[in-house]
């Protein structure tokens, strides 16, 4: 990889409650992150949810489905993997991921 | 070979019956079917007649469509009767003018009601019942009455007193015999079921034999009896039993029997070979069936014997009479009566138990040997019907001591129920439907593993349903025996079911999620068992739902105390507790709804929801909402919803109490409570019941003498009419009922469990919930109260904590790092008022912006 990534600084990680997700904005494109209980990891994936069709999947519970993290949508239950961004129940629907990383406390997308 | 042109004559239960079988066959391709009804309609549940009177709707009672009949080449003529049989041609004539031929003819005709010949029996408003229009007369008759006179003490005149009754009119039953049932039951039984329905209201006057009907003075008739009194009626229903319809077979030469019935064989066929006669117009071995089991026996039969002769296998199929054996539900009262219910075998014992307190009536008759049943009747409780009729029906060696089968079981007696274990592969299960154990247990083999699957796959339950008891503890067995585990764990995370988890969670102490999770689970969770620990976290200690331990755990709606739209948005329902809103609240709603620019509408829970609000202006509107005083309405949450009230004796001509006093208390006292599913209830202040109490999962409604309480009522996809529960209560008694209901309830319950569904999974049923929750049988009623109380002592509005809290209130904007909000909610005008924009009006809008 020789471009540099464009890292844009987001919130906080104590800004999202364990477990949860919030929704950012990232260079025009909505962006659901979801953290981890108690733990550092955090996520980014598309906020669209293509099934519902509406810019919600920030707000949705956090499931693992033998071992796959994924998000349950708010609307309709689809879960999208936290990884891939494939919807488990219609493969032909997939959101997008993105990637990010932690800096001093700071969450930060590449978007 | 041409195709066989077999024409049914009634399109009745049996006769569709008859169709259904024959089309089941493998050889439907072989007939041309016709079918001719007298009745306007196609066939219909009988059986469930009286039910019209419940919903008004005869398309429920169908048994099969037009379509139906039109898609599988049926040929159906309505409204036709067949009024001539030519059988040398081979051919019939119809009221109508049809000629048509057949090559194999069934005569379904079914019954008439019998019109005892009383002078004056043909005046206005006498009535017989037995069609959807016998029904739709009396309910127009009704109308303008005051009392009712049923003519006919048996099973059908008891259902039609309580129509009677139920439609609001003064029911009276007129019997000839000294008592009610005379066929069924003995005196003793007889003596115990007039007692109850006179307790119902309901006037029994036995040995009553009418002379004349002729005018009355108060109301439209007046009956005078043959001891010189008389009785005043607007309205008089006979139901004096039946007679089989046997005249189209009399007129065309087929044998009938001295008292009517066409004579038939064990394989349904008449004096003819090429007609068949089935169901209650048929006379077998000199008897005819007044039932719908039998019937259907003779239906399948009939069917059988034409498909065997075509194919040739010859198989023989036979009737061989049927049990007339029955259970029902008469005005609330449980009656039942098996085999030889007069003891008139010769040499023949009798045993009998009567509780008078309780209202409970059983006899038993036993062989002479003391080794077989023979008969039973069972009055006020009929749950040993089942038993005690494999008992009989399978010969099965009664134990030492015979009356222990109708002894109540105390304390350490030994069971001596029979255990399905002992029935032999042949017992009949599901009389309606002809069902065996073996069958069951072959439904089973092929892969059935539920009591749902077995009733879709055989049929069995489906009927009257006095089998289901039965079946049920059948398919229990059954799944045991096959050593199958039904995996009834919350999800991958939980090897426990919600109950488990429930006890965990109390007795552990257990406050978090995450700590079960490491005490007794496994993984991170999913969304199934996050909500659901969620709710019994809630149910058990009543913390703020949004505190940071439990915040991950809430569902789409829970999570923003809001209910999330299609597009994203969100709806908000304050509370207005019994329905009851001042007028400054109703302007403050408004202007809150003006100002946010808010859809507003009336719920079907008697609120108002205001519709289209975005994440960040949720904490803005409940600012305003809660400093004018008002509460969440938890629309969101799995928790008590509303408490309907009707206006109640402070206004209505005649509410005979405070409904919606007692409506705002209850759901101020309920409020707030997390439960495995929604909770609703309803106060209705009289019998008119304008609130539909007898819907809600508690529905309680005013009495002259205090409150009757139902439960486990649904609307919903699966309405299900609550039952009562407890009568004439004080308030004190109410509440304490509904404390310990609903925390047995949430203690008991599956995920998402209604009460309605819950409870028809309980073991034990009715008798069980009363024992648990008025008799207190497991000790538990002190603890349940004790929980609800804290439960009550706990409750805070979600949203004025969250309003307090200014890190909560972070989390209600669109974007963490923005002001921005989302631009793909987008909404058009209707109406006046807003709604979310399609995708079409969406692209063109955007479009137009850019
Ligand atoms: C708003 C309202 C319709 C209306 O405009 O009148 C409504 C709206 C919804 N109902 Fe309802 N129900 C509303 C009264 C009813 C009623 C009538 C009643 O309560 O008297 C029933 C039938 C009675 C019953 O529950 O037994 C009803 C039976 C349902 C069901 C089916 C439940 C069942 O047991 O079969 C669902 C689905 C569920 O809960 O799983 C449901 C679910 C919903 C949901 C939550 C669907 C969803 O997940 O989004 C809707 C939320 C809308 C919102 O944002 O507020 N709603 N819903 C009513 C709100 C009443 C209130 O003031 O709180
Ligand atoms: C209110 C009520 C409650 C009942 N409860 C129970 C119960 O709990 N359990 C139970 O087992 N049984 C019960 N029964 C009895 C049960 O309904 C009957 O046993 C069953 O309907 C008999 O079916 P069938 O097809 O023989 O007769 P029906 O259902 O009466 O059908 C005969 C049809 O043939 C039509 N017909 C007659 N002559 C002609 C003609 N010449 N041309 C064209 N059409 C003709 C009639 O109009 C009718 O539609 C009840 C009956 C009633 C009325
Ligand atoms: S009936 Fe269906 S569409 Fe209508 S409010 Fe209820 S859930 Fe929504
Ligand atoms: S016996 Fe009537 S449904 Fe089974």
């Amino acid at each position: 990889m020789t471009q540099a990534t464009n890292w844009t600084p987001v919130c906080a990680l104590t800004d999202i409650a364990p477990n949860t997700g919030v929704c950012a904005l990232v260079n025009g494109q909505q962006v659901a992150l979801f953290r981890l209980a108690d733990s550092e990891a955090v996520y980014a994936i598309g906020n669209y949810d293509p099934a519902g069709k509406a810019n919600v999947l920030s707000r949705g519970l956090i499931a693992d489905l033998d071992g796959v993290l994924s998000v349950a949508s708010p609307l309709y239950k689809q879960h999208y993997c936290l990884k891939s961004g494939n919807c488990q129940e219609d493969e032909t629907l997939s959101v997008p991921t993105y990637e990010v990383r932690l800096n001093e406390g700071q969450i930060e997308v590449a978007a | 070979m041409s195709k066989q042109r077999v024409v049914v004559v009634g399109n009745g239960m049996v006769g569709h019956k008859y169709i259904e079988t024959l089309l089941e066959s493998d050889l439907r391709d072989q007939f041309e079917i016709t079918t001719f009804s007298e009745e306007p309609r196609v066939a219909y549940d009988r059986v469930h007649l009286s039910s019209y009177f419940e919903n008004g709707d005869a398309d429920s009672l169908a048994l099969t469509t037009l379509a139906f009949y039109q898609d599988n080449g049926v040929k159906v003529h309505l409204g036709d009767k067949v009024v001539g049989i030519d059988l040398e041609a081979k051919q019939l004539t119809s009221e109508k003018g049809e000629t048509i031929g057949y090559d194999k003819l069934v005569l379904a005709t079914g019954s008439y009601p019998f019109v005892p010949p009383i002078e004056g029996n043909d005046r206005d408003n006498c009535f017989v019942y037995r069609t959807i229009e016998d029904l739709e007369a009396m309910t127009a008759a009704a109308k303008d009455a005051k009392v009712g006179v049923v003519v006919g003490g048996g099973l059908l005149g008891l259902e039609a007193a309580k129509a009677v009754k139920d439609m609001g009119l003064q029911a009276h039953v007129v019997e000839f015999a000294p008592r009610l049932m005379a066929v069924q039951v003995d005196e003793g039984g007889g003596a115990l079921l007039q007692s109850k329905i006179e307790e119902l209201g309901v006037g029994v006057h036995t040995s009553k034999a009418t002379s004349k009907i002729v005018a009355g003075e108060d109301c439209l008739h007046r009956m005078e009896f043959a001891d010189g009194e008389h009785l005043e009626t607007d309205m008089i229903l006979f139901s004096a039993g039946i007679r089989p319809q046997d005249e189209l077979a009399r007129s065309s030469g087929l044998t009938v029997g001295p008292r009517g019935g066409i004579e038939i064989n064990n394989q349904c066929l008449t004096s003819d070979p090429d007609v068949y006669a089935i169901g209650e117009c048929a006379l077998w071995n000199n008897r005819i069936f007044g039932l719908v089991a039998p019937g259907y026996q003779m239906a399948k039969i009939a069917a059988g014997h034409l498909v065997e002769e075509i194919a040739q296998s010859g198989e023989l199929h036979s009737f061989t009479g049927a049990d007339m054996s029955t259970k029902l539900k008469l005005m609330g009262v449980d009656v039942a009566s098996i085999g030889d219910a007069h003891g008139t075998t010769p040499g023949a014992n009798v045993y009998t138990y009567f509780d008078q307190p309780s209202q409970v009536y059983k006899k038993i008759v036993v062989d002479d040997k003391n080794e077989k049943l023979l008969g039973a009747v069972l009055i006020g409780d009929a749950e040993d019907y089942g038993t005690l009729l494999q008992y009989m029906l399978n010969g099965i060696h009664l134990p030492e001591f015979p009356d222990t089968l109708i002894l109540p079981q105390r304390g350490d007696d030994t069971q001596t129920g029979l255990g399905v274990a002992a029935l032999p592969e042949t017992a009949q299960i599901c009389s309606c439907h002809d069902v065996s154990k073996g069958d069951i247990r072959a439904a089973m083999d092929a892969g059935c593993c539920s009591v749902g699957d077995v009733k879709t796959e055989t049929k069995a339950a489906t009927g009257c349903g006095g089998c289901a008891a039965l079946l049920t503890n059948l398919v229990n067995h059954e799944l045991e025996e096959r050593g199958v585990e039904v995996n009834h764990d919350l999800c991958e995370h939980f090897p426990y079911t919600r109950q488990e988890i429930y006890h965990l969670v109390r007795v552990g102490n257990i406050k978090s999620f995450a700590e079960l999770l490491e005490k007794h689970g496994t993984g991170h969770g999913c969304e199934i068992c996050k909500p659901a620990v969620g709710s019994i976290m809630a149910s058990c200690w009543n913390e703020y739902v949004l505190k940071d331990e439990h915040i991950g755990l809430q569902d789409t709606n829970d999570i923003y105390l809001g209910n999330m739209q299609k597009d994203g948005t969100y709806s908000i329902v304050p509370r207005v507790a019994g329905g009851e809103i001042t007028a400054d609240k109703l302007i403050v709603l408004g202007e809150v709804a003006k100002e946010y620019g808010l859809y507003t509408k009336i719920t079907g829970g008697q609120r108002i929801d205001l519709f289209g609000a975005q994440l960040h202006e949720l904490p803005l509107i409940w600012k305003q909402l809660v400093d004018a005083g008002f509460e969440t309405g938890h629309a969101y949450g799995k928790s008590l919803r509303t408490v309907k009230s009707c206006v109640g004796s402070t206004w209505c001509r005649y509410g005979v109490d405070d409904s919606v006093g007692l409506a705002i208390e209850v759901e101020d006292r309920y409020k707030g409570l997390r439960s495995p599913h929604k909770i609703k209830f309803a106060v209705s202040g009289c019998t008119r019941e304008c609130a539909e109490a007898q819907c809600k999962d508690v529905g309680i409604i005013a009495t002259e003498n205090g409150w009757n309480m139902y439960v486990c009522g649904n609307g919903g996809m699966k309405p299900r009419h609550a039952d009562l529960f407890a009568t004439d209560l004080d308030k004190a008694t109410l509440i304490k009922y509904i404390d310990r209901f609903l925390m047995f309830y949430i203690r008991t319950a599956d995920r998402l469990q209604r009460t309605s569904v819950w409870f028809d999974n309980l073991e034990g049923g009715m008798d069980y919930l009363k024992d648990v929750i008025i008799n207190d049988s497991l000790g538990l009623g002190e603890e349940l109260e004790a929980e609800m109380a804290s439960n009550i002592d706990t409750y805070q509005c979600e949203w004025a904590t969250t309003l307090e809290d200014p890190e909560k209130l972070k989390r209600f904007s669109h974007f963490i790092n923005s002001d921005a909000t989302d631009s793909e909610v987008v909404f058009v005008e209707e109406r006046g008022q807003i709604r979310p924009a399609n995708e079409t009006e969406k692209s063109e809008l955007i479009a137009k912006a850019s």
